[in-house]
């Protein structure tokens, strides 16, 4: 391409300065380690050899998925175990059955044909109240869209998710946004942003504007998934990351399936977290099925992140349900591997035995709370649906920050409009002046 | 740049630059670049405001591919002026969600040919988050950079971006021809609240207008969505933008040597778009032209004749509108050809010949 030449033509005169009295002072001082001598490229400071090695995915071992429990909600080893108090604990479990009932009604409320769409959270549930247990409350999180556990554990309750997904107004979203795609000023969570992976730069340059700030106490976190790590955003947002020193986590729930494409088909090398090194990133591999190993594995990132060390955390995981209402997984994967990751492997399952151990939860509370979790998303849904829908001058704003004279008239006519053939128009079904 | 400073460049930057001192109205202020109007511009609203800040391939220390941030890390340093790694999805990114934290981005684009990779953050992120969250979350952020043709870099590094941005409602674009329009102009694009595509030319970095004490003070700001008549006429419209509006005021020059009176219309900025100056104009000329570098196919110049055909200005019309633009092909490489690929003064000039006497050739105006 003859912009990529003109530019390296640029860099290269830029540096040819430079680099010729480097040379010459790499010439009369020659970098001698361990009677190895250190090759002083610009590019690169590494020893020569003098045999020819040949690296690929297998020269170097797998990281090691960082875990704290065992299936059965044992803690391996005492000192892992993190110092959470009760109610945050029970916090973390009660999200996650919320999350899960939320889950069962609205998918069946899409099938149905109440909602246009939705996207299940199944298998990842720990992923999300892990990571949002060990965060500020402050610190800004750019979601993918299966992320809904961190939204409920911030504070957004169920009432107003599922306004977002019927659209009426009282969604914050002025009924613009496809379902699932949540978004909260109040609780620091940039609304949802429908194309795979444009979030990933864009946390980095979120990231970038706190470190400006005088004595920075807050990080990004952005969630995306090992599909969405093939994005060209994902490789800018890794470098940018390490080039900029921004503190943000990049945190990748590694769910096996990008819709029906199994990781196997989405890269070839060890998974994500091998692309940080890399990279020049703080690199963390947690057993995503396990809520305390993700909050520790969180706690550590934000202390680093903090000192402008950027990290990627790569949270194995299985994606349990379906990619969306618009997929049936079963065409490409048996019924058999997706019931291992729903009993001895299940997020859930093993944070409640780990409470039961811990004499804090027992079966009923379990029953009684899972009752509650359930109704509380029907009562919300049923009252959503008889909610009105946004006043229809709402549609013309927002579009530019200052409404443009165009759209001015428009509005006007429209007002016109319907002053004269209101009784054509369902308007009881928007919201009045 | 240096590499790119042919003989032929350079001999077309001194003719420019003639002929931008003969056409302009106010000699009596300073000349100054396009290039240092658009540097003093930022430099300004640098200095203003704190959350302005420029990132973009070479911007630093380098002072940009084109100068146009020449000075600027030696004064505001690493934080405020940023060289990316070659990534325009990333660095785009960046921009925007530097935007959406606060910050002010100013995101160089080192020719608009490249903003191609970058798109998607451009029209589905920078353009709709306003929207998307209900107002919540606005984007103050400009995209910058050279576009349109250069000289002699062929097909890819070519071409016209006016109006596929200026498609998408959400995004403001701006396209400055004159010091003055650049340094006004970017100054309010980076006030703006909206985001904004800012495009330049790099035939017109280095050509000198003059520009009055008003304009250079660090007040001047000009309003987006005016267009500004650069000559008044009485017998034909000529609408255009960037440095359409040189090839437009050449033509005028010649053909008031014919008795005919062209009004020139430099849109300034494409999205919003001043059609009430132009259907005024119409309504006194009762002809209109237009002229642009783009190609002809859903580009600006259709846009203002669907416009005139919705209006009642049609009326006034006493013939059909011409559009002159960049031939609807590939850009050759070929200098013979790429000057003819290019709208000319003479391609003006015969359409407006044409239009007046109201031949409705078989033939294409280039």
């Amino acid at each position: 391409m003859m912009a990529r030449a003109l530019r390296n033509g640029v860099t290269f005169l830029r540096f040819n300065a430079r680099r010729s009295t480097r040379l010459f002072s790499t010439h009369t001082r020659p970098e001698i380690e361990n009677g190895i001598r250190i090759a002083e490229f610009p590019g690169a400071k590494a020893p020569y050899v003098t045999e020819l090695n040949v690296l690929n995915e297998k020269t170097y071992d797998p990281i090691p998925i960082y875990r704290v429990l065992d299936k059965n909600g044992n803690v391996l080893i005492s000192s892992e175990e993190p110092n959470i108090d009760k109610d945050t604990l029970l916090n973390m479990y009660k999200t996650m059955i919320q999350l899960y009932q939320m889950d069962k009604i609205l998918y069946e409320s899409q099938r149905q044909g109440r909602i246009s769409f939705y996207m299940t959270n199944y298998g990842e549930e720990g992923i999300h109240v892990g990571s949002a247990a060990a965060l500020s409350p402050e610190d800004l999180v750019f979601a993918q869209y299966r992320e809904t556990g961190v939204l409920l554990y911030r504070g957004m309750t169920v009432t107003e998710l599922v306004n977002q997904c019927y659209g009426n107004h009282e969604d914050s979203g002025k009924g613009r946004h496809m379902p699932v795609h949540y978004g909260s000023k109040q609780h620091n969570i940039v609304t949802i942003s429908s194309p795979l992976a444009t979030q990933m730069p864009q946390a980095v340059g979120a990231a970038y504007a706190y470190k400006r700030q005088p004595a920075n106490e807050r990080c990004v976190i952005c969630y995306f998934g090992e599909g969405a790590a093939s994005e060209g955003d994902a490789f800018a947002a890794l470098n940018f990351a390490a080039t900029l020193e921004c503190p943000v986590i990049l945190f990748c729930r590694n769910n096996g399936y990008a819709i029906s494409t199994p990781s196997s088909e989405q890269y070839r090398g060890d998974g994500i977290a091998s692309r940080g090194p890399a990279l020049g990133l703080q690199t963390i591999r947690v057993d995503g099925t396990d809520a305390l190993a993700v909050y520790n594995a969180v706690r550590r990132a934000r202390e680093l992140a903090l000192q402008n060390k950027p990290v990627l955390i790569e949270a194995m995981a299985y994606r349990v349900g379906h990619h969306s209402t618009s997929d049936d997984s079963t065409a490409y994967r048996p019924a058999e591997e997706i019931n291992k990751w729903t009993t001895e492997e299940s997020p859930i399952n093993k944070l409640r035995l780990y409470l039961e151990r811990k004499g804090i939860w027992d079966a009923e509370s379990d029953k009684a709370f899972a009752k509650e979790a359930r109704n509380s998303v029907v009562r919300s849904m049923q009252e959503a649906e008889r909610k009105q829908k946004p006043h229809w001058k709402e549609m013309f704003e927002d579009v530019y920050y200052d409404m443009p004279p165009s759209l001015q008239k428009q509005m006007k006519q429209m007002e016109e409009h319907l002053k004269k053939y209101n009784e054509k128009y369902p308007m009881n079904q928007f919201q009045p002046e | 740049m240096a590499l790119k400073s042919s003989p032929a460049l350079l001999g077309m930057l001194s003719r420019i630059s003639q002929r931008a001192f003969s056409t302009s109205r106010a000699l009596t202020s300073k000349p100054v670049t396009v290039r240092d109007a658009l540097n003093q511009a930022i430099d300004e609203e640098m200095e203003r405001d704190d959350k302005v800040f420029v990132l973009g391939e070479e911007v630093a220390q380098y002072d940009g591919a084109y100068k146009v941030t020449r000075g600027l890390w030696k004064k505001y340093g690493d934080r405020r002026v940023i060289d990316t790694p070659i990534t325009e999805i990333g660095f785009a990114g960046i921009a925007v969600g530097a935007a959406f934290a606060g910050l002010k981005p100013v995101c160089e684009f080192m020719t608009f040919n490249f903003s191609m990779q970058a798109i998607d953050h451009i029209i589905n992120s920078a353009a709709k988050t306003f929207y998307m969250s209900a107002g919540g979350v606005p984007v103050p952020i400009v995209f910058r950079g050279p576009n349109g043709a250069a000289s002699g870099v062929a097909a890819q590094h070519s071409q016209c971006f006016a109006a596929w941005y200026s498609h998408c409602p959400g995004l403001k674009v701006i396209m400055p021809y004159s010091s003055e329009d650049a340094k006004g102009l970017l100054k309010a694009a980076i006030r703006d609240p909206d985001p904004v595509v800012f495009l330049e030319d790099e035939i017109m970095y280095g050509v000198q207008f003059p520009m009055s004490d008003e304009a250079l003070s660090s007040d001047f700001v000009l309003p987006i969505g005016k267009a500004k008549i650069e000559r008044e006429g009485r017998h034909i419209t000529v609408v255009c933008a960037g440095r359409a509006t040189d090839t437009a005021l050449q033509a005028a020059n010649e053909l008031a040597g014919k008795g005919i009176e062209c009004e020139v219309i430099n849109l300034r900025s494409i999205r919003p778009l001043d059609f009430d100056t132009i259907a005024s104009s119409i309504a006194r000329t009762h002809h209109l032209i237009t002229v642009e570098q783009g190609w002809p196919q859903s580009g600006i110049g259709a846009e203002i004749c669907a416009r005139v055909m919705e209006s009642p200005v049609f009326f006034e019309l006493d013939a059909p509108v011409w559009r002159v633009t960049g031939a609807d092909v590939p850009m050759p490489y070929a200098r013979s050809l790429e000057a003819l690929a290019l709208p000319r003064p003479n391609d003006v000039v015969s359409a407006v010949a044409s239009v007046l006497s109201n031949r409705i050739a078989g033939e294409a105006s280039n």
